[in-house]
This record gives C-alpha cells, sequence and structure tokens, in this order.
C-alpha cells in the first residue's frame, strides 16, 4: 500500500515536471532578473523570495519594487495591483469547471493561477489514473518553486556580487510588451488600445506623476464604459474567452 | 519595516482576491453583462497604459534619444511575435537595452 502510494506520487511528479519544463525555464530567468533588480532598487535580498512565496505574481512584484521607492500609498498600491492582476480573474473564470472538484487542493489552485500556469493547466493533460486535481496541483507548486528559486537566487547573486544590473529593470517594460503583444493577437479591436492611448495622454497633461497610473486608468475604464455600444453592439468581437487564451499560450 | 510588511500583506490579498473572483462570486450564476464586457476589454487597456507608462518619463530630446528603450521596445515586440516564447523575448529585449545604455 505505501509502496504503490508512493509509486503513484512519483508518477504524477514525473508527469508534472515534465509538463513544466518551459515554465522551469522562464520562471527561474524572469526571477533571477526580478531578484537582481530588487537588490538594485537597494531592497532588502529577503524581499525578493517573500514577495515571491506570498504575492507570486511577476508584473506585480516588478511594479511593486518601484511603487515602494516610489513611495506610493497603501491604497494606490492596492489599486494598481488589483488593475494589474485583474486579468487573472479572467483565467478563474474559465477554470470554474476544471477546479469544481478539486477539494483540498483548489485554494492553491486559485492562489497560484498565474499566467504561465493557466496556460500549462489549458494544454496539459494529467497522466492516465491519476486525479486532475492533484496533477495540477503539482504543477502548479513545481511552477511556484521555480519562482520562488529564481527570486531567492537572483537577490542573493545580486547582493553578494559586484553586478552592474543597471538596465535591468528593462525586464518590466519588456514584460509589459510581451503581455500586450499577447493581447494584441487576442482582442483584435483598435478601439481599446486607442482609448488606453487617449487617456494616458490626457493624464500627461492632467495628473501629478505619480498619480499617472491610477489617472490614466480611471480615463480610459470611462471612455472604456462609452465605447460599450459600439464594442459589445457587433458581435465579431472576440469570443470571451480568448483574452486568457492569448495569454496561455506565452510561455 | 512595517510599511514592507504593509505591502507585501496588502499586494498578497490582492492578488489572491483577483484569482479568486470569478470562484467567490461566479460559481453558480453568470457575471453581469458589463462586468463580462470589462474583463473582456480591461486587459488590453492596462496592458497599453503600462507600455506607455513605461516610456512616458525618457528623454527624447536628450543623447542618446530614447534610442535604448525604443530599439529594445521594438526588438522585444519583433521576438515576441516571432518565437512568441516568453523567456527569449524578455532576456532578449533586457540584454540589448543593457548593451545599448553602455554604448551609447
Amino acid at each position: 500500500m505505501e509502496s504503490s502510494r508512493s509509486g503513484k506520487r512519483r508518477i504524477v511528479l514525473a508527469a508534472a515536471f515534465k509538463a513544466s519544463i518551459p515554465v522551469l525555464l522562464g520562471y527561474t530567468t524572469l526571477g533571477l532578473a526580478f531578484g537582481f533588480t530588487l537588490i538594485a532598487a537597494g531592497l532588502p535580498w529577503w524581499m525578493s523570495p517573500v514577495m515571491a512565496i506570498f504575492i507570486y505574481a511577476g508584473a506585480a512584484q516588478f511594479m511593486g519594487i518601484g511603487l515602494i521607492t516610489g513611495g506610493a500609498g497603501l491604497f494606490e498600491i492596492a489599486l494598481l495591483t488589483l488593475l494589474l492582476n485583474g486579468r487573472h480573474a479572467v483565467y478563474g473564470l474559465s477554470m470554474l469547471e476544471q477546479f469544481k472538484s478539486a477539494g483540498k487542493w483548489k485554494p492553491y489552485l486559485i492562489f497560484g493561477l498565474t499566467d504561465e500556469t493557466y496556460g500549462l493547466l489549458t494544454t496539459v493533460k494529467p497522466p492516465a489514473h491519476v486525479e486532475q486535481a492533484r496533477f495540477y496541483a503539482a504543477v502548479t507548486a513545481l511552477n511556484q518553486s521555480y519562482w520562488v528559486l529564481g527570486c531567492a537566487v537572483g537577490s542573493l547573486l545580486g547582493s553578494a556580487l559586484a553586478f552592474d544590473a543597471r538596465g535591468m529593470d528593462f525586464a518590466l517594460t519588456a514584460l509589459f510588451i510581451v503581455l500586450l503583444v499577447e493581447q494584441v493577437r487576442a482582442v483584435r479591436r483598435f478601439e481599446p488600445y486607442v482609448a488606453a492611448i487617449a487617456a494616458c495622454v490626457l493624464a500627461l497633461f492632467i495628473a501629478a506623476p505619480r498619480d499617472f497610473l491610477l489617472v490614466a486608468l480611471l480615463f480610459a475604464t470611462g471612455l472604456l464604459s462609452l465605447l460599450r455600444p459600439r464594442l459589445d453592439g457587433r458581435k465579431s468581437a472576440p469570443a470571451s474567452t480568448q483574452g486568457p487564451q492569448g495569454g496561455g499560450e506565452a510561455q | 519595516m512595517t510599511r514592507l510588511f504593509a505591502i507585501v500583506v496588502i499586494m498578497t490579498l490582492v492578488t489572491f482576491f483577483t484569482r479568486a473572483v470569478p470562484f467567490l462570486f461566479f460559481s453558480r450564476k453568470k457575471p453581469p453583462a458589463f462586468l463580462d464586457y470589462l474583463q473582456r476589454y480591461i486587459p488590453p487597456v492596462v496592458m497599453t497604459i503600462l507600455v506607455f507608462a513605461s516610456y512616458k518619463d525618457i528623454e527624447f530630446t536628450q543623447t542618446p534619444f530614447g534610442i535604448p528603450a525604443a530599439a529594445a521596445g521594438v526588438l522585444t515586440a519583433l521576438l515576441h511575435l516571432w518565437k512568441r516564447n516568453v523567456l527569449v523575448s524578455i532576456a532578449g529585449g533586457t540584454a540589448v537595452y543593457m548593451v545599448l545604455i553602455r554604448v551609447l
């Protein structure tokens, strides 16, 4: 009994590991960049693994560094995190069915639903005779372990080596560009992008630099509400699941 | 220190909340139409704004005229359109940026 149980665990872990190799490469590298950036911004090294364990959201963590060093208020941080990670709510909408019978794994599966994990879970299949939720949990846990490892090693190396990390923070800009390209592939309407740019230009003139993101997002949401008859009217508009699929294939 | 802890706690709760929202509210009933509309178009809007924000403070009138950020950004987008591999796109763009700000 014991041996068959541990044998099964090995099967689950082996299959999950094999499925998660693309994320292993991505998360360790991006995590390293995050750790280096965090140290270059003057934060203590332990913040990197702590953020990776608890927050576990790449883009939000990078943005968090800027907000911490820029002296942003707690409310502003909460709102920006909400808006930046709002896309994860979309992933959840399409995982409602799959997670329904996940039982004790469900809270962790929801906690760990990052862009890349969502992408994996929607594409890989559990091995035969293995409970889907268990396999999902193994994939999710492995992914997070790669991210925590990358973030921890990055900040330790960053504080140990005299490494010139100037410019490494461009990784955040690059991450946003990658996510934007994914959106452009998925949402083939020009209006949201034009509305966003118009809101940015407006915010550039009206808002104080530190309130820029907040004001731009408010304007853009307002414009989006006005555009609803136009965007929602014709059903040539993309299906509601296309956002997550766009992000999901990105690994 | 207290502020760092507060920030980690807030970002943890908010991030978990964004991931849990569908499971909390829409396990049984469908989301309202307006929310469904917003969730479809907020992601492209937010990403556009974040890219814009990343570039808004660059001095395009002084050397190096924002060339490193512009070139690395275009390269990142092209790499991603071509390979569609997040790692390749980010590492490639960042490496080129780090080189360009040192040589230009």
